[in-house]
Formats: structure tokens, sequence, C-alpha cells
């Protein structure tokens, strides 16, 4: 049974690399189990953000909070999906989703039912022996998908997952998720530039500017759009 | 966890684009023409051997003082009946054995080490960076110096070769692996270990046994060049000792039989390193 999903907040945070940073001051709540759709244009610091969440990048200012604990480190209750292919190239689909699992120490066999479990779930029963490279690049994310999933965080990181894949497994992609989602209950942070995708998929969208962060609750398209 | 109800697979390639090949496709085959080819190639060269050394040619190169094919193939076997000619072969393995075992151990250690953490790397480039230009077989005296036994000193020989190639190939292998694969088992919650063990390890292996190849040649050119320097016995010794007594089909059996061991541990390598990289995509038709 997954555990509960986490509280995510971003309390006048600043995130970035080099001088000046990306991101200044941002302050973000993201409710426990909510999906909270980041849509902005190239640059905004929406994967910055996403790294900060997931504890790979520190803030310079300000703090970073799950379930009001400060993030110090990447940790497995915060799983990330990237948008590049994340997993290990060596590692068929059944030992790449159940890595997680793996690095808890959980016995052999019952990691590998769980991770047989979960590879079904994304459809993808059939493929367990095949190598990353044998697959094509929406059945990549699927294993990403997996491989998040078996390991129950209580929050994932979606950095763009699907904003490589052609128009219909993209539709497909999120499909799954919602579905996916729906037997969790982790909080969901999903980046995305693709305002119909944010529409589809958020509770609430946030929009990233130069600005900052806007929370648009039942946002329509052109409002979206007309805050980038 | 929670899998409240199982997916049903999907006929075809799921959420794909497109589908998962059921099978690779063909390698295309070495035809029979192809095999043809490469023989003649072989047995022309043997020709204009036989050709030239039984004619005493003397044209600018000397080909009056070489061996024939039939003098080198009666020196052979003759040699494969003799007990040294396997003890020197013998010698020689396990010198380059020794000396290229504990190369690979301290190449890949010191290179993932170096390529890791910038503190090592500010404290041992100075150093082996300063050691890097000196061909190891000018290390000689140092060894002779250095070590109380010629033994030792020829798989010191060795092991310089092969540490360097090994240890730079290990260093920008893991300088180049993509920080998303770390990042990934970061999230994942594993430890820097994980990251090292499901990460590094695996993930610079092509990079490695490129080094491990380079590190074997150059192996086999330092411990056949220390052996005809200061060797008792061994494949070098016995080759430069048959030419120095004017034995000159001996020295091309010689010669011979250390191109016969260093292709042989080099296919090895080749073979192991292609088993341990499997994941990596291959170009049709490499290595037919």
């Amino acid at each position: 049974m997954t555990a509960s999903g986490l509280r995510l907040t971003l309390d006048g945070a600043s995130l970035g690399y080099g001088r000046g940073g990306v991101l200044h001051g941002v302050d973000l709540e993201v409710e426990p189990g909510e999906i909270l759709v980041v849509v902005g244009a190239s640059g905004s610091g929406k994967s910055t953000l996403l790294r900060g969440l997931a504890g790979l990048l520190p803030p310079y200012a300000g703090r970073i909070l799950a379930h009001g604990e400060e993030i110090t480190g990447p940790s497995p209750d915060r799983a990330m999906i990237f948008q590049e292919d994340g997993l290990l190239p060596w590692r068929t689909v059944l030992r790449n989703v159940e890595l997680p699992l793996a690095i808890r120490k959980v016995p052999k066999q019952r990691r590998r039912d769980a991770a047989r479990e979960w590879i079904a779930r994304v459809g993808l029963a059939g493929f367990e022996d095949r190598l990353p490279r044998e697959l094509s690049g929406g059945m990549r994310q699927r294993v990403q998908l997996a491989r998040a999933l078996a390991g129950a965080p209580r929050a994932v990181l979606m950095d763009e997952p699907f904003g490589a894949l052609d128009a219909q497994t993209r539709a497909e992609m999120q499909r799954l998720l919602l579905d996916v989602l729906r037997d969790t209950s982790a909080t969901v942070v999903f980046v995305t530039h693709d305002v119909d995708e944010a529409l589809l998929l958020g509770h609430r969208i946030a929009v990233l500017t130069s600005g900052g962060v806007r929370i648009l609750a039942g946002a329509t398209r052109e409002q979206i759009l007309k805050e980038l | 966890m929670s899998v409240a109800r199982t997916a049903e697979p999907r006929a075809a390639a799921p959420g794909g684009g497109a589908a998962a090949p059921a099978a690779p496709p063909a390698r295309p085959r070495t035809t029979w023409r192809n095999r043809a080819v490469r023989v003649a190639s072989l047995l022309v060269a043997a020709g204009l051997w036989q050709l030239l050394t039984v004619t005493d040619a003397r044209i600018w190169l000397r080909f009056d003082r070489l061996p024939s094919l039939d003098e080198i193939a009666a020196e052979f076997a003759e040699r494969l009946g003799t007990e040294v000619y396997y003890l020197d072969l013998l010698q020689s393995l396990i010198r380059i054995l020794t000396g290229f075992g504990i190369a690979a151990v301290a190449g890949i250690t010191v290179g993932v080490l170096i390529g890791r953490s910038r503190r090592a790397a500010d404290v041992l480039t100075p150093l082996l960076e300063a050691v890097r230009p000196i061909p190891a077989i000018a290390l000689v005296p140092i060894a002779i110096l250095l070590f109380p036994t010629d033994e030792q000193g020829i798989v010191f020989i060795t092991c310089a070769a092969a540490f360097f190639p090994i240890m730079v190939s290990t260093r920008h292998a893991v300088r180049a692996l993509p920080t998303l694969w770390e990042d990934a088992v970061l999230t994942l919650g594993g430890s820097r270990w994980h990251v090292l063990w499901h990460v590094v390890l695996p993930g610079v292996l092509p990079g490695v046994f490129g080094g491990l190849s380079i590190g074997m040649g150059v192996s086999w050119i330092c411990v056949i060049s220390a052996e005809m320097i200061s060797g008792d016995f061994g494949v070098g010794y016995r080759t430069w000792q048959s030419y120095t007594l004017v034995d000159y089909p001996a020295t091309v059996v010689g010669m011979i039989t250390i191109g016969a061991l260093g292709w042989l541990t080099s296919a090895l390598i080749e073979l192991i390193g292609r088993r341990a990289t499997r994941w990596l995509p291959r170009a049709e038709g490499s290595g037919a």
C-alpha cells in the first residue's frame, strides 16, 4: 500500500547555477496527493524547480520542505522521472524496475514479483528481459514510470516525461499515467510546456515566469497562455 | 505499494510509436567469396616471402639472409617437440598475466578514484602525469636497481606499461558518464556506493575494455623487450638468443609465437569485453 502523499513546500527558495540563478524567492505549496502541473517557457526554471524538490540541487536561499522537514538531499520518498532516458542501459526492463527495491535490499524473489506486477501494470508484460535499447521511446517511459512507482514513493517528480513522444503515444501515456496514479496517493509534480497536457493532468497548474510562480486553479487554456 | 489490478498486456508494442523488434535483423553474412579473398591475401604474402627468400633476392632490401617458409616450418615442427618451447611460453604468459592483472586492478581503481574524486585527482594526477610520458621500457634501469630479481623487474615493466592506458581510459570513461544515470539512482534512494556499483562500474566498461585492449598490446611489447634485455628464459629471451646465435629460422619461429600469443590474449579481452557490454548498440556486421 502506498503511504500518503508528501506535502511539498518551497519557502522563498532561490535555485539555479552560476551567477544570478534561475528561480528567485519562490513560494509554492503542493498538497498531499495532488497533481500539480508546472508550465513555463524554455529556460523558465521548470527542471531546476524539480531538481530542487528532488534534493539534487540545494537552494542557495530559502528552504524546500517535504512534510515540514527541510530537504537536504535525494530520498526514495521523492522519485523522479526524466524526459531523457534515465534507464540504465545495461539492465533489462525487469532489473531496471526492481532497482529501487534492490537498493532497499528487498529479498530477490519478492522484488522480482513486485517488479513484474508493475511491468504488467504499465502494459509491458512479456518485455521483462528486453534491454532499454530494444524498446521504443514510449515503452522506455513506461519502464521509467514502473521503476519510479515500484519504490512506493510518496511524491513523483516528472520532468517533461512525454516531451519527446509523438502525439498518439503521448495521449496513450497520459491516460496510463492517470490510470496508474489512481491506485496511489502520491503527490505528483509534473513539468510540461504543453498547456493541453497541463489542463488534462493537473488538479492545479503553476505557471512559471520570470516574475515567479502563479497558481491557477480552474484556469482555461487562454488564461494560461496569457500568463506565459 | 498498491497494484490493485493487473493491466492486460497489449498485443502489439504498447505506448511505443515504433514497435519493438521481434528479433534483431540478421547480420550480413560473410560469404565464401569474402573468405576466399582473405585466404588468398595471406597466400599471396606467403608466396612472395617464399619467392624472395629462395631466390636470395637483394632489391635494396636483403632477403638472402632470411629463412624460407619451409625452413621456418621445419624449425617450428622441431621446436613444438621440445620441452623448452612450452616452458618459455608458460614463463612469458605468467609474466604478462601477473603484470597485466596487477595493472588492470590498479588502473581501474585509480581511474575511478581520480574520475570521481576531485581531492584524489589533486593528489594523484601530478605524480601520474609526471611519470606517464616515460615509456615503460625506459624504466628498465630503475627496475633492475629496485627489484631483487630480474623476474620481478620484468613484471614491474609489464605492469607499468599496461597501467597508464587502462587508468587513462577508465578516468575518461568515468568523466564521460551521463549524470542522468547517477541522478536516477540517487532519486531511487541510492547512496554513493549504489551509484558506484550500479552506475559507474557497469557504465565505464566500454571505456575500460578499450584501455585493457591497448594495455595488453603494450604489455606484450614491454615483456618481450624486457626478456630480451634481462630475461633468463621466455619467448622474448629465446627469440633474441636465436638471433645472436645466427639461427634465423628459430628467430622467426619466436616472432610468430609472440604474434600468436599477442593475438590470442587480445582476442580473449575482445571476447570478454563484447560479452560484458552486450547492452551497447553495435553496428550491423561489426565483428564479422
